[in-house]
């Protein structure tokens, strides 16, 4: 037998004296580390494939469960790091790249959690948002430029389409494929539910769906899986994916084993087939082929939905929206490097992109030195964790933001990274029937709502002390932020001073 | 410490105007009055007039009201104008000496029309070449400002009480139809002439009572169409906004305060068709140029004033009526102490605007 060079990562702890070998732990896991010792009469462990998903932890009835990062180490280096040591083992035992799932885990800056917010004091009053009305809703799309009039001298309300949410929360591109039937099913019945959008990512929208269409965007990617006329126009918007914050440049891969029944149906492709979407899309290798997809996407559903197109923050992100408003889109999203995924190879989720704080400063900056700000509507996903990070992506440009592991965390993830094996015992990122039935989507739809409802009370919380009654007033308004510990190039970068100027 | 300009300086305090919708010349003896009786909502760090009809000989052209640091950005600014324009008449502003009133700038006034060769040269209309050339001066030549730009009106300010500022300008040798004034109580100190209220871009003025909570919101997005916030107020930035939404877009009195001062989203939904479609349109159109947080201001327009509060009314103001005058002021007291006796009283709501337009006038809006 080979020797075998990697060690478990953690260790899962048994309390002997709580466990009463009932056997729960063993029918939860999917990685099959529990298991019933008729020697010994008693369950043991595999730690080796604990995955630490904490479905077991949650599920003992004694709670004689719990996972513990492994205390066996290599000798100390600074510079090789067990990581860096089991990664080279892992590559040298397979010539593979390394996949990794959900967003870069890497000890970056998150700028989030060096701005600080403002409050009123003395020359103007705060809100009570429990006693006075305060405003969440917005719309994304072109605003008119010019006002016209009938003979009689009355507005006519005609423009380019525009999509309203009650809320600046909408849920991020996850395809049917990537993600369960039931995790989909939570997020469109939430979607409705809170009068906001989920995405179906790239992988077609599943014929049960149809019936949230209002409240869906459908996305074009570079696979067109399940891309018909019936679908665009099914969505309330089109997303054209040219790019994902966990993978820039990056195309992406289902095997073919996910391929079956329902997902091969949704896709439009044959059951076992690999589905393949390729890095660029074939038919945009620059910015005037992109227009052209824009306007035939408009063409086909007449001029009625509004068209995203969704990049990844890369370097030169600020002059790529300026050329995408330009190029007759509705809404720019973009996606940070902490942007999850249900697979990356693990270099480019750890080294390729910039943070979404800097990219949607500069990209907000940017659109308003052009004078074309008002002509699209930005969007930023890649890490919204919370109530205050919504508040700053606001307050630094985004009309609204993008959440998607934020709302598998809701859904029950416990972020163990390996959504790429196709067992999660969430049932959110499997195929598996028997996992799948796990998450209910009763269940699951009013998690979703409690949280971006809990959210919307935060946001109200937050603005009404800064006597700002309105989500459109918090739109760029950057002198409610102040940066903490930051360097004067960041600070100007993200356009705000420091605390105490 | 940083001047005005560099720094944003909140403020609170007091306003108040005069209007004859019979269009009745006024001097400004009686909006003197009226301020002083507010002397503790300012706290001598700046005040302002705006009059309305005070040019009558000159009506037909632009009366530019500069102040100068230096006689050297005098010459600059001089040959800037020539070049730019046909001056038809130009003075010092009249001025007499006055306890509290100290560190003056040169005063200067100008009566201009656009030469027609550079105007043509431009492709502009005249109104957008003034403005041009008035943001050209201020952000470009330094030690010169100009604060008042519009025809048969004009801007008076400094540091100062506005009861000593009114008496150093003079402005009871004036007479017009409408005055607005204003008593400053920054919460620092600026020091600096131009930051003074009301601030003007050609005729349209705007005093202001507030601090608004959307001041960043506001100023990024005006800025994004051709104006340059120099003073960092809440005051400047929302004569921006009401020039670019009347002048530029075309929008009624009316229909800018519904941007400004928009109805909130459940009140909209309440309303009928098509009104409902409108003021919808109208909010999502010009959605970063809402104004939230507290403000009452008066806006002096080429014949008439319109008063504005914020929709939650977070500020006092109140306006009386009496024969053909409207009087309007942060306090009551304000307008009883030159109209003891008034046919109505009342506060206007949040968000609700006042129109005050000259009789027989077809303006703007009604």
């Amino acid at each position: 037998m080979p020797v075998n060079y990697l060690m478990p990562e953690y260790e899962v702890y048994r309390n002997p004296a709580r466990c009463i070998a009932c056997r729960a732990c063993e029918r939860q896991c999917a990685n099959e580390v529990h298991h019933y010792d008729a020697d010994l009469k008693a369950m043991v462990a595999d730690d080796a494939k604990c995955v630490n998903c904490h479905r077991c932890v949650s599920l003992c009835p004694t709670r004689a469960l719990k996972i513990v990062k492994s205390d066996h180490t290599f000798r100390e280096n600074a510079n090789w790091t067990g990581e860096a040591i089991t990664e080279i083992y892992k590559q040298a035992a397979t010539g593979g790249v390394l996949l990794s799932a959900m967003g870069n885990p890497k000890a970056f800056p998150i700028y989030w959690d060096k701005l600080l917010i403002n409050a009123s004091q003395v020359t103007n009053p705060p809100i009570d948002p429990l006693r006075e009305p305060m405003e969440t809703r917005t719309f994304l799309g072109k605003k008119s430029d010019t006002i016209r009039r009938d003979a009689q001298g009355n507005i006519l309300c005609q423009g380019e389409p525009q999509l309203e949410l009650k809320v600046p929360i909408m849920f991020s591109a996850m395809s049917y494929g990537s993600i369960s039937y039931n995790a989909h099913a939570s997020l469109a019945r939430a979607a409705q539910a809170l009068g906001t959008y989920y995405n179906t990512g790239e992988g077609g929208l599943h014929q049960d769906f149809y019936q949230y269409g209002a409240n869906t965007i459908v996305q074009v990617a570079s696979g067109r899986f399940g891309v018909f006329s019936d679908y665009l126009n099914a969505g309330a918007a089109i997303e054209i994916k040219m790019g994902q914050g966990a993978k820039p440049g990056i195309g992406g891969h289902l095997p073919g084993a996910k391929i079956v029944g329902d997902i091969s149906r949704t896709r439009m492709i044959p059951e076992g087939s690999d589905a393949i979407s390729p890095a660029p899309h074939h038919d945009i290798y620059s910015i005037e082929d992109l227009r052209q997809l824009v306007f035939s996407l408009k063409e086909a559903t007449h001029y009625q939905k509004p068209v995203f197109v969704k990049i990844a923050a890369v370097h030169n992100v600020a002059a790529i929206a300026s050329g995408i408003a330009r190029s007759g889109a509705d809404v720019i999203c973009i996606d940070g490097f902490r942007g999850g995924t249900g697979a990356a190879p693990t270099r480019i989720r750890d080294n390729v992109g910039i943070p979404i704080e800097l990219a949607l400063a500069s990209v907000d900056t940017r659109l308003r030195e052009e004078g074309i700000r008002d002509q699209v509507g930005l969007v930023v996903g890649g890490s919204i964790r919370n109530a205050a990070d919504v508040v700053k992506a606001i307050a630094l440009g985004a009309d609204a933001v993008y959440i998607a592991t934020s709302a598998l965390i809701a859904l029950g993830c416990h972020l163990c990274r390996s959504c790429q094996s196709g067992k999660c015992n969430w049932g959110i990122a499997t195929q598996r029937p028997e996992l799948v039935k796990r998450l209910n989507p009763d269940v699951g739809s009013q998690r979703l709502v409690n949280l971006v409802t809990a959210w919307k009370h935060e946001i109200e919380e937050i603005m009404g002390g800064m006597g700002i009654n309105s989500i459109e007033a918090l739109r760029g308004n950057r002198m409610m932020l102040r940066g903490i510990g930051l360097t004067d190039r960041e600070l100007s970068i993200l356009g705000i001073r420091h605390a105490g100027e | 410490m940083l001047k005005e300009g560099q720094v944003r300086i909140p403020a609170g305090c007091a306003i108040s105007g005069i209007f004859s919708r019979s269009g009745e010349a006024m001097s400004g003896e009686d909006i003197i009055t009226s301020i002083t009786v507010m002397h503790d909502r300012s706290n001598g760090l700046g005040g302002g007039y705006a009059g309305y009809g005070i040019y009558p000989q000159y009506k037909d052209y632009y009366a530019l009201h500069i102040f100068y640091d230096t006689h050297e950005a005098k010459t600059d600014c001089e040959k800037f104008l020539e070049r730019h324009f046909d001056i038809i008449n130009l003075s010092k502003i009249p001025t007499r000496p006055t306890k509290g009133i100290t560190d003056a700038p040169l005063i200067w006034r100008y009566f201009v029309a656009p030469l027609p060769t550079k105007l043509a040269e431009s492709q502009l209309d005249e109104k957008e070449f003034v403005v041009r050339c008035v943001f050209r001066v201020n952000t470009q030549l330094e030690g010169a400002y100009v604060f008042s730009s519009g025809k048969n009106m004009g801007v008076f300010k400094a540091v100062g009480y506005p009861e000593d500022v009114g008496r150093f300008y003079r402005l009871e040798e004036y007479a017009g139809y409408c005055w607005t004034c204003h008593g400053r109580y920054p919460t620092n100190t600026p020091g600096w002439w131009g930051g003074a209220h009301p601030f003007a871009l050609l005729d349209t003025t705007i005093v202001h009572n507030g601090e608004i909570s959307s001041y960043d919101a506001n100023r990024r997005s005006i800025e994004m169409h051709g104006y340059k916030c120099t003073l960092l107020t809440d005051t400047e930035v929302i004569a921006y906004m009401a020039d670019y939404l009347t002048r530029r877009k075309g929008l009624t009195l009316q229909e800018m305060a519904s941007v400004i001062a928009a109805p909130f989203w459940s009140t909209i939904q309440r309303m009928p068709s098509p009104q409902r479609e409108t003021l919808t349109y109208l909010r999502n159109t010009f959605s970063s140029l809402l104004i939230t947080g507290p403000f009452s201001i008066l806006m002096g327009f080429d014949g008439g004033m319109m008063a504005l509060n914020d929709r939650l009314k977070l500020r006092s103001m109140v306006i009386g009526e009496r024969g053909d005058r409207v009087y309007a002021a942060s306090e009551e007291c304000a307008i009883r102490a030159i109209c003891p006796e008034l046919d109505r009283l009342w506060s206007p709501r949040g968000g609700e605007a006042a129109i005050f337009t000259l009789k027989g006038a077809d303006g703007l809006c009604q």
